[in-house]
């Protein structure tokens, strides 16, 4: 098992070294003068020059290449041209309203995708079957941000049962102590139940988004997969021993349908990954996805390079855990190592 | 004898059997024939529309600013009084362009990329795995984003981005498709009928590989559409006052919390149907394909 | 043996499936009852509805699938009415089943003992204190060596004979009345189905229980069962003892399929049914002086899975011995005249294939020669060999007639590639003529000629193969199991081609089989494989009466012979 787990950590090393590479290139293929792009806009023709030595531009390729993985390696992103603060501590600062955001959307849309597709699977042909093949087509083809925005129409405007999308909390409101930078969590610690409402209320709905959004993939994943396994020979033994339906389900369907499922996670994570930057847009959520999308817009390069290479770095990790996870239940991979 | 029709790999000679056949196997599909009419009207909408739209998209009349729809304005107008009914029209050229644009682009790219890391191995392989692999080891929409903000706020680099990101599933696609069939009977006898690498490469793997690669096209135009729809949501891109369902979406964004509905329902309705319709054209083609995959 | 009441008795059953083309009958009106302590064998080729028989016995037939009449007895339970929950009781308890493909059918991801835990806690043979116990004893008692510790095994851990043993582990935990093996042995060596038959004969004797073997083989089912029924498009066609089967079967069918199953004592002809059978043609005068193919000290060598050698040296985990690499083919001599035909036999992995594709040149060798003709062939790298005239005059027929032809190209196509090749041959017509003769050769119909692989059955498949194999007049051709994937009764009549065909055109061949008693019919001389190395070799009729090496009397004993 240990050695797996080593394996893939070894496994992840190429690609963290291919991330590091693709997001230098990134910024050295900056078109005309990288230098005068990193000054913005505003510079002139001395402190473009200022900014080139400091940047090291003048140099070699190869010395910038490890002068960069030398400032990676501290730690440093470089600083943010419109808030002149290091880009690292930003990020830092803004990562656990998205991870937040994020993984609740998961955890929801796990919850509901596996059973709908596991009830589709046994149920082929029924209603159920139907309304999750409806679903998942109709899933994938949601562009994310309007599910967002109609959401928002629908509960806010019409209804009025949410809060504004305007962030994680109230504006009046305070933050609660931060121990995990996770509202929801930190706020449990502080026994603060009206913080946890009111944070809760305001992250219920671009949950739903990227719930919404990740759910088609695993439910259609989950259904195929179990009807698949269904339909093998070894649960055509089960049945044939005279198994219990919901023994021949649970242990022998559920464990096997899920190794694929576990799989896409992988690119279910790709996709809310992205998709989190949308979703941050449409709610004004300060995580590092609208940080993102704000220093775009005023051609700020450091901090998008910075996102970049977190999403991927924290891509790359979850990836692993996925690795580690499936050999957990598949020992055909747990013994490999 | 039930695969001699279903399977539909069978190459048809002459016009009139591909037109019988596909007659045939629209008629099997209502879903598939549905989406491939969506199909056809879309593509009539991205040729003829500019022509065709009652009222200059551009044209801007603050009178007429945040109208909700009406017998003059269809899908009302936003908030320069601009008609969102010709807006949402004359935009389908654009967005289908570019997922057009990049997903030829990814085919010629990843394909053969794909088919020769498949047949030959080796090094050839291990190249293209390892782009790939790196690729991959980017979540793909902020990969795109980080490309289009490198290269610059282009369409042609949206298109660019779009396709660097779908080269993975291409290659790997065509990777397997193609490795599995390196030592395939058929392609062992070819090798006795004194048929070269290169040879065997065009005559008996691409033309076997060929429609799995379509069915991967039109399942990935979807998401291409959504990529770049997503990265002008963001303000890149595309421009205003160009017409395109992202960034006319993101436009209307403001005015959803006032209760403007319009201005983004209709060009994210559009934006939602066209990737609709290419992600059932998608399973339908493929369950026609390879009937196993079926799901 | 109708003594008293059946164990099972199936009565006028029929089972239809509901398909997109509408419904189909798989099986109708099938007869068939199984006395208490009796072996029943049900023969068939492919789609006879054998299988689906079963299913029906067990109620696990696919969703699509239902009996639509007749009834299913089995003691004083109506299977066809019986309550879902009735069935389960049923299930693994009095009605087991043994399947195919023993690996699939065991979860990957479960231990082996836990499953058969399953199976005993579901039916209350023992109790969660002692089932562990239970389960060992269950796989001591099928001879799994070291059962304590193969309990903890998962099934790819396990050869395919023992997965088969773990399967008839999990149908005899629960001691049933009744067993159903469906193919039990197909897919596994000759020696390993002998082991794995004996064991179930011996294990349902011992229990007293009946047994229903379900099999395409003629020779297997009259071997282990008292009594055979044989089934032909989903109808029984004839239910018989099993000595008396082959010495009178009565209906037609049975006569084709009993003789067409390759036995000792008959040639060739004798498989095609009465009648069809044209006169032996005299083969063609050859020079048999001179050697033709001489093969010495051929040698493959694989390396070892690469990646994982290099991980396991990165951590010095491995000792080295581990990383040499793996001979699928280890110093082998032999030679092979003008005309004559040399059968290369052994079981899975014994290197029969490699070897067979070094000669012909799709494969490299790692070291020794290959002499064609007074040339050595093994020192031309594979790809260039290709573009050679010499690839002309050595051709191959292939074991899978569908793998083997380009599902886009039509027959004709298909046959006319090497001659558009490497042929001599101008302009289209002269090729399509060229074609056409040699369908007429291989008895391939000509409108078949415009086809697509998927539009023709298996044995027209397999002609368009030799078809195609001997389009340039080859002198050697390799026939790499070119039968295995065939019905019998197809079998008889390709084999019976290829060897008219030998003695018409004055080739020679390199059959590679797995069957000896094909290699008797076909060869002149054999040679045995055995883990890359050659156990004997001699003239056919020599080794398979009087073999000499003791690896050679295992395979043979290992073949099921019908009482006759």
């Amino acid at each position: 098992m240990l050695t797996m787990i080593l394996k893939r950590l070894l496994l992840a090393i190429p690609s963290l070294i291919g991330v590091v590479i693709v997001t230098f290139l990134l910024t050295r293929a900056l078109p005309g003068d990288p230098a005068a792009y990193f000054a913005g806009p505003a510079a002139d023709k001395a402190a473009i020059e200022q900014i080139r030595v400091k940047l090291g531009f003048d140099k070699p390729l190869i010395v910038q290449f490890f002068d960069y993985v030398g400032d990676l390696a501290r730690g440093d992103l470089g600083n943010s041209l419109t808030t002149g603060q290091p880009v690292a501590a930003e990020i830092r600062a803004r990562l656990p309203a998205s991870a937040e955001l994020t993984l609740l959307g998961l955890i929801v849309s796990v919850l509901i995708a596996v059973p709908l597709g596991i009830m589709a699977a046994t149920r082929p042909g029924s209603w159920i079957d139907h309304f999750c093949r409806v679903l998942t087509t109709a899933g994938v083809s949601l562009p994310v941000f309007f599910t967002g925005l109609i959401l928002v129409y629908v509960f806010y405007y019409q209804l009025g049962w949410s809060p504004a999308p305007l962030g994680r909390i109230d504006v009046f409101a305070t933050t609660p102590p931060s121990v995990t930078g996770f509202y929801l969590i930190d706020s449990i610690i502080a026994r603060d139940f009206g913080m946890f409402r009111a944070s809760f209320n305001q992250l219920i709905l671009p949950a739903m988004t990227l719930a919404i959004f990740s759910l088609a993939p695993i439910a259609r994943m989950t259904r195929a997969s179990m009807l698949a396994v269904l339909s093998s020979d070894f649960v055509r033994t089960a049945r044939a021993s005279g198994l219990k339906p919901s023994t021949v389900i649970v242990t022998y369907a559920f464990r096997n349908a899920m190794l694929p499922v576990v799989t896409t996670l992988g690119m279910v994570f790709s996709f809310l990954l992205g998709a989190n930057v949308l979703v941050e847009k449409v709610f004004a959520w300060p995580g590092i996805g609208s940080f993102a999308v704000e220093a775009l817009i005023s051609s700020d390069f450091a901090p998008v390079q910075g996102f970049v290479l977190t999403m991927a770095v924290m891509y790359v990790a979850l990836n692993l855990l996925i690795d580690v996870f499936y050999g957990i239940i598949d020992p055909r991979v747990r013994m490999e190592g | 004898m039930r695969d001699i029709t279903v399977t539909g790999v069978r190459p048809v000679t002459g016009l009139l059997a591909t037109l019988q056949h596909t007659r045939y196997v629209l008629a099997e599909n209502p879903v598939t024939a549905f989406a491939f009419g969506l199909f056809v009207l879309i593509v009539v909408t991205a040729i003829f529309g500019p022509h065709l739209v009652p009222i200059d998209p551009l044209q801007s009349d603050t009178a007429q600013a945040l109208k909700p729809p009406s017998a003059r304005h269809w899908f009302g107008t936003d908030q320069l009084g601009r008609d969102i009914f010709s807006r949402v029209i004359v935009a389908t050229r654009l967005d289908f362009g570019i997922a057009i644009a990049s997903v030829a682009l990814v085919f010629a790219m990843g394909g053969l990329a794909g088919v020769a890391a498949g047949f030959f191995g080796g090094w050839t392989d291990r190249i293209v795995g390892r782009i790939s692999d790196t690729i991959m080891a980017f979540p793909l929409f902020v990969l795109a984003m980080g490309i289009v903000a490198a290269l610059g706020n282009t369409v042609t680099n949206i298109v660019i981005a779009t396709a660097i990101v779908n080269f993975p599933l291409y290659a790997r696609v065509a990777r397997s498709e193609a490795n599995v069939r390196r030592e395939a009977g058929f392609v062992q006898a070819a090798r006795l009928s004194g048929n070269g690498e290169f040879r065997i490469l065009l005559t008996q793997i691409l033309p076997n590989i060929m429609p799995i690669m379509v069915v991967q096209m039109s399942l990935t135009m979807g998401y291409a559409i959504l990529n770049a729809a997503g990265l002008s949501f963001i303000g890149l891109g595309v421009r205003p006052p160009q017409a395109e369902w992202g960034i006319m979406v993101a436009e209307g964004a403001a005015f959803i919390v006032s209760g403007e509905w319009w201005i983004a329902l209709f060009p994210g309705l559009a934006l939602m149907i066209a990737v609709f319709c290419f992600n059932l054209l998608g399973d339908g083609l493929r369950d026609i394909v390879d009937p196993q995959r079926r799901t | 043996m109708t003594e008293t009441m059946p164990l099972l008795d199936v009565r006028d059953l029929t089972v239809e499936f509901a398909t997109r083309r509408g419904v189909v009958k798989a099986i109708e009106h099938v007869d068939i009852s199984v006395g208490k302590g009796e072996t029943l064998a049900i023969v068939g080729e492919s789609g006879s509805g054998k299988s689906v028989t079963s299913f029906a016995v067990m109620r696990i037939l696919d969703r699509a699938g239902r009996i639509a009449q007749g009834a299913i007895q089995f003691t004083s339970i109506d299977v066809a009415t019986a309550s879902e929950d009735e069935m389960r009781d049923l299930r693994g308890r009095e009605i087991s089943m043994i399947f195919q493909n023993p690996r699939a059918a065991l979860n990957p991801i479960r231990k082996v003992g836990r499953q058969i835990e399953d199976v005993l806690l579901e039916h209350v043979q023992a109790e969660p204190g002692n089932v562990k116990e239970k389960a060992i004893e269950i796989l001591r008692k099928v001879r799994i060596a070291r059962p304590e510790e193969r309990y903890h095994a998962y099934p790819f851990e396990l050869s395919g004979g023992m997965c088969q043993r773990i399967v008839i582990a999990l149908a005899l935990a629960c001691r049933p009345q009744l067993l159903i093996a469906d193919e039990p042995t197909t897919g596994l060596d000759v020696t390993t189905q002998k082991t794995v038959m004996e064991l179930i004969v011996e294990l349902t004797r011992e229990q007293g229980m009946s047994t229903i073997l379900i099999t395409h083989d003629l020779g297997l089912a009259a071997t282990y069962c008292s009594r055979v029924v044989v089934m032909e498009k989903g109808r029984v066609v004839e239910t018989a003892k099993s000595d008396t089967i082959f010495k009178a079967p009565s209906h037609a069918y049975t006569r084709k399929l009993m003789r067409a199953t390759p036995r000792p004592g008959v040639t060739l002809r004798d498989l095609l049914p009465e009648g069809e059978a044209t006169p032996v043609l005299a083969p063609q005068p050859v020079d048999t002086t001179t050697p033709f193919l001489v093969v010495e000290n051929l040698v493959k060598e694989y390396p070892r899975q690469g990646v994982t050698k290099t991980m396991a040296q990165f951590f010095k985990r491995e000792p080295a011995t581990d990383s040499q690499a793996f001979r699928a083919v280890d110093g082998i001599s032999f030679s092979l005249a003008r005309g004559s035909s040399l059968g290369l036999v052994g079981e899975s992995g014994c290197g029969k294939s490699t070897t067979s594709m070094m000669i012909n040149r799709l494969t490299d060798t790692t070291s020794g020669s290959i002499m064609f003709d007074g040339e050595d062939i093994a020192e031309i790298p594979a790809k260039q060999f290709a573009k050679l005239p010499l690839r002309r005059r050595i051709q191959m027929v292939f074991q899978d007639p569908t793998d083997s032809l380009n599902p886009r190209f039509t027959a004709a196509r298909a046959i006319a590639d090497p001659i558009l090749r490497l042929g001599d041959l101008d302009g289209k017509d002269a090729v399509r003529a060229r074609c056409e003769e040699l369908a007429r050769l291989v008895g391939l119909p000509l409108e078949f000629l415009d086809r697509f692989p998927h539009q023709l059955s298996g044995g027209q498949k397999a002609r368009v193969g030799i078809a195609r194999a001997i389009a340039l007049n080859p002198e050697l051709v390799i026939l790499d199991e070119p039968t295995a994937a065939l019905d019998v009764s197809v079998q008889a009549v390709v084999l019976n081609l290829l060897q008219d065909l030998k003695a018409a055109l004055g080739m020679s061949y390199l059959f590679v089989s797995h069957d000896l008693e094909v290699v008797r019919l076909l060869c002149d001389h054999v040679i045995v494989m055995r883990n890359g190395r050659i156990v004997e070799e001699g003239a056919t009729s020599r080794v398979l009466n009087a073999p000499e090496a003791e690896y050679t009397r295992e395979l043979l004993s290992a073949i099921p012979h019908p009482p006759v």
